[in-house]
């Protein structure tokens, strides 16, 4: 094949692609009828065929990103030939359309996935599971085929137009495949539950063949915002880790969800119970999932991330939404009489505590929501123009999020079914001992801290010991995997809330202007700027700083602060320079400069603010170990019945 | 003399213009964190996405050193908000009024919190029968 | 089912949303920071005269019974130089027309105003956008309509064009 025709192969597969995904559809439709029985049979390969030559049409794109084909539109606006091959790699989903094709991609490979992989699910809720795959996946085709070509030509152009220098980090490679591997996961999640309410097969028996995927995308997702949140906090040089920006919140919202859907499926699996609930969810966690992609997608939201996108791109893929989210909930609401539903609980038992954890989470999604989108329905409507941010979230999400990881921190302490209300007093006697002291320590040593940060960190204490008391005495060799991830991400979240509140207690703040020989101090240490120079960078001009930092017992350390003056597109980056020590993070950028060789230097001592992202990593790493441990779980029950069949 | 009377306005000028308080901390810890706190909550009216505390646009070093000023010249951070809703609108405020128009914004999450207490309890009672 | 009604509340709730989503997207957000100071007086401001053969301007200037137009603008602002020969149209129409020159130093405002023309009667300095943020004014170039009595009566955002000349010459006569 010519080189020249990669661009047409690449839609000639994406055409190719659809089609099967037509033919996925319509045979599971024909096979879930009773039509056929060897329909049935060809869902399954047909869904691996689709997600190959998706994936295949995509590694095109990429591979005319990385060869700079400035004769593809695509790349003539989004690339430069002069760009770092990691950039140019990743500037192949840091557009609407590489991103959709990537979303695209992803779904298909989610489908494969359950076709291969999927064994604990019952033939034909698998076969209606990959029908309604394959049905999202037919609406995305369309919106890339008609509305968003990605291998689209253009004459004339020699030289590309370059990607935004915010977006030119090694966070980008790897931020919104994680978050869209994450998004599109939710919609196995969805199917899922979809093809059981198709087939009414809402038993614990589908919910432990469904865990595992939620797990999956929850797993990315959570991974997707620790990364994005870090990302923030190091690339835009002012120290802060969580804006409240509408796009944040897209991220968030699914995320609530999921984090939500994980437990009351988890109830479902263990006690057959909140099944129309577990259901309702799904359909909300996948809403969130494709309302996330829109708002970004359609530029609708102003925010540091949106992209300018053609009105009637976003009339398209509302259309889509709008067809695949209501057609769901009305699915649901015909449906529901026909699931029972499921067992009853005890006020004091796991299931109650669970139940609990559920609607706070519902209420902070809801809270989230309105809150990103009312600014929005208020313009749309009235023409007024308001801002929410910051203020609303902290006051209304905070007290709700603090209440929840103490709940949290309740439900492993008991049993399911049934438990004594005198017991659980007696467990939680050492996590409330901890809480008391930490709110005492704090109060000692920081006196004037805002309120919300003090109960975080005696919230903190009392969850970090209540989270490791399920191993209390046990043997913890022949603990389960999936205890042990419990663990691990309850923990992770007392970790994360004690960053938080330290960081938002406790930065100490520096904003000077230094000459070269200055020495300002900042925390515990005394930073001398010592010099600042020119510095030749691959697609930019940098001038960086050196400035040292000591301690009074005489270590000391160098930070390299720097400017990155882009010329395509012409912009100034700040390049922070971060440090991390046992406490906490001294971060240094380089700012305005001032006439007479004066630079105005911008430090933050952060104390134990990487304890928020270390959180975050513990809570995906323990949701990786539950999933290892399910999984090994489930393939072992499946090998004992085998075994006692023969 | 001539030369001590403009050394003389020169010095006195100085504590003025002489600091640029766009980027730089106001020497009174205290009014320094008021005037951060308050910045975190302003929206920065070029880049729109960021508050005035994390923004390089101009118009938002400006509205910094603005902030400071006002706040080291005794006036109180509402005082300051409200002096800049005058300008821009209630737009650049991130922290929303309670007002007719955003009272679906207040009660909402408190209709959802209620609903779901609602829901708990419902479930409780129908255990007892 | 008694309460299946219940299960219908989430349908209605979606489609209110998507409905609140094409609203939004037939009618974009106006990215547009409108001031609020278009119906009230001209506030207070001092802008110090940066050549010397060419007066600055303050708030005093506005109340003298003579319609005007205050444009805030920048030597280093691409879109400004295009606004340029409609403000010399504007002048020569015997519109007075002040500026307020945002960020700027004398000797880059003399380069930009001896190669664009000069369409101003008073030119000042607005040293840290001081002038800039009592307009209310977010961004170069905008353009305030200003009556004889010192009142705000319209603003203009962005570059002015020859077709957004009658309307505001109309403007200015109190039309």
């Amino acid at each position: 094949m010519p080189r020249r025709m990669l661009a047409e192969f690449g839609m000639a597969v994406l055409w190719v692609a659809a089609s099967l995904a037509l033919l996925q559809f319509a045979l599971g439709v024909a096979a879930l009828r009773g039509h056929h029985a060897d329909f049935a049979r060809t869902i399954a390969p047909l869904a691996v065929a689709q997600a190959m030559l998706c994936g295949l049409a995509m590694l095109v794109l990429m591979g005319l990103f990385l060869r700079s084909d400035m004769s593809v539109l695509l790349v003539a606006t989004n690339s430069h030939s002069a760009k770092p091959w990691l950039y140019k790699f990743a500037g192949t989903w840091g557009n609407h359309e590489g991103s959709m094709l990537l979303w695209v991609s992803i779904l298909g490979v989610a489908g494969a996935t359950v076709a291969l992989f999927e064994r604990a699910l019952r033939a034909d809720t698998k076969i209606a599971t990959l029908t309604v795959q394959a049905s999202i996946a037919l609406g995305f085709y369309a919106f890339l085929l008609f509305a968003s070509n990605p291998f689209a030509r253009i004459a004339g152009v020699t030289e590309g137009q370059g990607l935004n220098p915010l977006l030119q980090d090694p966070g980008l490679a790897f931020h919104p495949p994680t978050l869209y591997i994450g998004y599109v996961g939710m919609s196995a999640a969805f199917s899922f539950a979809i093809g059981a309410l198709i087939t009414r097969d809402v038993t614990p028996n589908f919910a432990r063949a469904m865990r595992p995927w939620i797990l999956g995308a929850w797993i990315f997702l959570t991974i997707g915002i620790t990364a994005g949140s870090y990302w923030a906090y190091y690339e835009l040089g002012w120290g802060g880790w969580w804006f409240w920006d509408p796009v944040e919140n897209a991220s968030l919202m699914p995320w609530l969800a999921a984090t939500a859907l994980l437990h009351s499926v988890t109830v479902l699996a263990t006690r057959d119970a909140l099944r129309t609930w577990t259901i309702m969810l799904s359909c909300v966690a996948f809403s969130m999932s494709m309302v996330g992609t829109f708002l970004v997608r359609s530029g609708i939201l102003t925010s540091v991330h949106s992209f300018a996108v053609d009105p009637k791109r976003g009339i398209f893929i509302l259309t889509l939404l709008a067809i695949y989210v209501c057609g769901a909930l009305v699915l649901f609401a015909l449906r529901v009489g026909t699931i029972s539903e499921g067992k009853r609980f005890e006020p004091v038992s796991r299931e109650g505590v669970l139940v609990i954890n559920n609607l706070l989470l519902s209420v902070i999604l809801v809270v989230v929501m309105v809150g990103t989108l009312y600014p929005l329905a208020l313009e749309a409507f009235t023409g007024q123009k308001i801002s929410v941010g910051a203020p609303f979230f902290n006051t209304t999400t905070g007290p709700l999020a603090l209440a929840l990881i103490g709940f949290m921190a309740v439900g492993p302490l008991l049993r399911w079914r049934h438990d004594e209300g005198k017991v659980l007093m007696r467990r939680l006697a050492f996590p409330l001992a901890a809480a008391a002291v930490a709110l005492i320590a704090v109060l000692c040593f920081a006196g004037a801290a805002a309120l919300l940060p003090v109960m975080g960190l005696a919230v903190a204490a009392g969850v970090a010991v209540a989270s490791v008391a399920p191993m209390w005495k046990r043997n913890l060799a022949r603990t389960p995997l999936f205890t042990w991830g419990m663990v691990i991400a309850h923990l992770g979240c007392a970790v994360s809330i004690t960053g938080m509140a330290a960081d938002s207690a406790f930065t100490q703040e520096s904003l000077v202007p230094m000459k070269v020989g200055d020495t300002r101090s900042v925390g515990a240490f005394r930073v001398t700027f010592e010099d600042v120079a020119q510095v030749p960078g691959p697609n930019y001009d940098a001038l960086q700083a050196t400035l040292r930092a000591e301690t009074s017992n005489g270590d000391s350390w160098l930070f390299k602060p720097a400017l990155h003056r882009f010329s395509t597109p012409a912009m100034v980056t700040n390049e922070a320079a971060i440090r991390t020590f046992w406490n906490g993070q001294l971060y240094v950028v380089l700012g305005d400069e001032r006439p007479g060789n004066v630079w105005v230097v911008r430090m933050w001592w952060k104390p134990f603010v990487m304890l928020i992202w270390a959180g975050g990593i513990m809570i995906a790493g323990g949701g990786f170990l539950s999933l290892i441990g399910r999984v090994r779980r489930s393939a072992q029950g499946r090998k004992a019945k085998g075994q006692a069949v023969s | 003399m001539r030369r001590f009377l403009i050394a003389a306005t020169m010095c006195l000028a100085q504590p003025l213009w002489g600091q640029d308080y766009s980027e730089e901390s106001l020497p009174d810890a205290q009014q320094e964190s008021q005037a951060v706190a308050l910045m975190d909550t302003l929206r920065c009216v070029v880049c729109q996405g960021q508050p005035i505390s994390g923004s390089n646009a101009d118009l938002a070093r400006d509205m910094r050193r603005l902030v400071r000023e006002r706040i080291a010249a005794g006036e109180s951070p509402e005082a300051v908000r409200a002096w800049l809703i005058s300008r821009y609108g209630q737009w650049i405020s991130l922290k929303p009024q309670v007002n007719v128009e955003t009272v679906p914004l207040w009660i909402i999450p408190l209709v959802a919190l209620g609903g779901a207490g609602l829901l708990y309890v419902r479930r409780l009672k129908q255990r007892k029968n | 089912m008694k309460r299946s009604w219940v299960f219908w509340l989430p349908v209605v709730v979606t489609i209110a949303l998507f409905a609140t989503f094409l609203v939004a997207l037939v009618s974009p957000s106006d990215r547009t920071i409108v001031s609020q100071l278009v119906g009230q007086p001209l506030p207070t401001f001092e802008a110090p005269a940066a050549m010397p053969d060419q007066a600055g301007t303050n708030s005093r200037d506005y109340a003298d019974g003579k319609p005007r137009l205050l444009n805030v603008f920048a030597s280093w602002c691409g879109p400004c130089v295009a606004e340029i020969p409609v403000l010399l149209q504007l002048q020569a129409m015997g519109v007075e027309i002040n500026g307020v020159a945002v960020h700027d130093k004398p000797d880059d405002l003399a380069r930009f105003l001896a190669e664009n023309g000069n369409p101003y009667a008073r030119v000042g300095l607005d040293k840290g956008g001081r002038a800039q943020m009592a307009f209310g004014s977010s961004g170069v170039p905008e353009t305030f309509i200003i009556d004889g009595k010192g009142r705000v009566l319209g603003q203009h955002i962005g570059v002015m064009t020859e077709a957004d000349i009658p309307g505001i010459v109309a403007q200015l006569k109190g039309q």
